[in-house]
């Protein structure tokens, strides 16, 4: 059965995206984006450096006609920086998709939901196809989808935190919440991680420090791909309901 | 004449868009363009003055997934 993932007529063939922050260089960047199988990668607008102009270009790695590249808004604390970022973003030119962070804390990296939902509206009305990073709030996310926006990126848990679904009962509610597609941002440590947003039922799950910080990225990437293919067949294949005692799997009958 | 680019001060002859990326090395194609805090469309860069004392900023894609910082 095909089981495709498509936001707003784009169809995406992993249900793992990856970000390309933190790896030693953009080698090994590229390498575990290979590995990871995804063809989605996040990406920041940066400043070009005009002193040393033989620093490569990221884009020169990840090839935009093999990857679909995704802009984030990063860094961004206000609606005014984050739509300037994303309208930057959008002018270099490689597509109308923003992933649309406005952070609240520098110690947490929530984010601000109420500019966020702010910034979406804007932003949808331009045109954008919208993907905001949000906290775990089924209230905020039934916002940003009225508000015009193509994704809900729920977080697991803080950014780079790696302490995975802090909360699934708030993610699975989410889900029931919005139409709209919902892909866990944020706080995936480890396979197992990924495997249980998948099985909630999320669309995608969103990782970069979980590969980008592992000791061997490469492989890291990899695990990831297989935990996230097997939480969405698992979600698909509906599991078991739990139960207290046993419940024998070898006939009685025929016993001697 | 000065303009102030990505936060440096530097001395230049470009009087345009196109022709301050091509005097920097700066390929169009992957760069976004801001003067004075408005976005220059690409169609726009070989006839958009550029003023003494002018800011631009000039960016690309970095490496980044979720919140990096500055």
């Amino acid at each position: 059965m095909e089981d495709k993932l498509v936001i707003r007529g784009i169809e995406f063939k992993s249900r793992l995206w990856v970000g390309t922050g933190k790896y030693k260089n953009l080698e090994e960047t590229k390498k575990a984006i290979e590995a990871s199988g995804t063809d989605v990668v996040t990406v920041a607008v940066r400043r070009v450096n005009i002193l040393n102009r033989d620093s490569e270009n990221l884009l020169d790695y990840i090839d935009p006609k093999r990857y679909k590249i995704l802009p984030n808004t990063a860094g961004c604390y206000t609606v005014e920086e984050a739509l300037r970022y994303a309208r930057l973003a959008r002018e270099a030119g490689v597509s109308d998709m923003i992933k649309l962070e406005v952070i609240g804390d520098e110690k947490t990296l929530f984010p601000d939901t109420e500019g966020l939902v702010q910034a979406t509206r804007i932003l949808a009305g331009e045109g954008f196809i919208v993907f905001p990073y949000t906290n775990d709030d089924p209230i905020v996310a039934r916002k940003l989808e009225d508000a015009g926006a193509a994704a809900v990126m729920p977080l697991g848990a803080p950014i780079g935190s790696g302490l995975g679904i802090r909360n699934p009962y708030n993610i699975r509610i989410i889900l029931e919440t919005v139409k709209i597609p919902v892909i866990v941002d944020a706080g995936v440590g480890t396979a197992s991680d990924a495997t249980v947003a998948m099985e909630l039922g999320c669309d995608a799950v969103l990782i970069n420090t979980g590969i980008a910080g592992a000791k061997d990225p490469i492989t890291m990437a990899e695990a990831m791909k297989h935990a996230v293919i097997a939480g969405r067949l698992a979600f698909r294949a509906g599991r078991i309901p739990k139960k207290l005692y046993a419940t024998a799997s070898s006939p009685i009958e025929g016993m001697i | 004449m000065k303009i102030k680019v990505n936060g440096d001060i530097i001395e230049t002859t470009s009087t345009t868009v196109s022709s301050l990326l091509e005097e920097l090395g700066i390929k169009a194609e992957r760069v976004a363009v801001e003067v004075n805090t408005i976005i220059v469309k690409k169609s726009e860069y070989s006839r958009f003055n550029l003023n003494e004392g002018d800011t631009v900023e000039i960016v690309n894609f970095v490496g980044g997934g979720q919140n990096d910082g500055r």
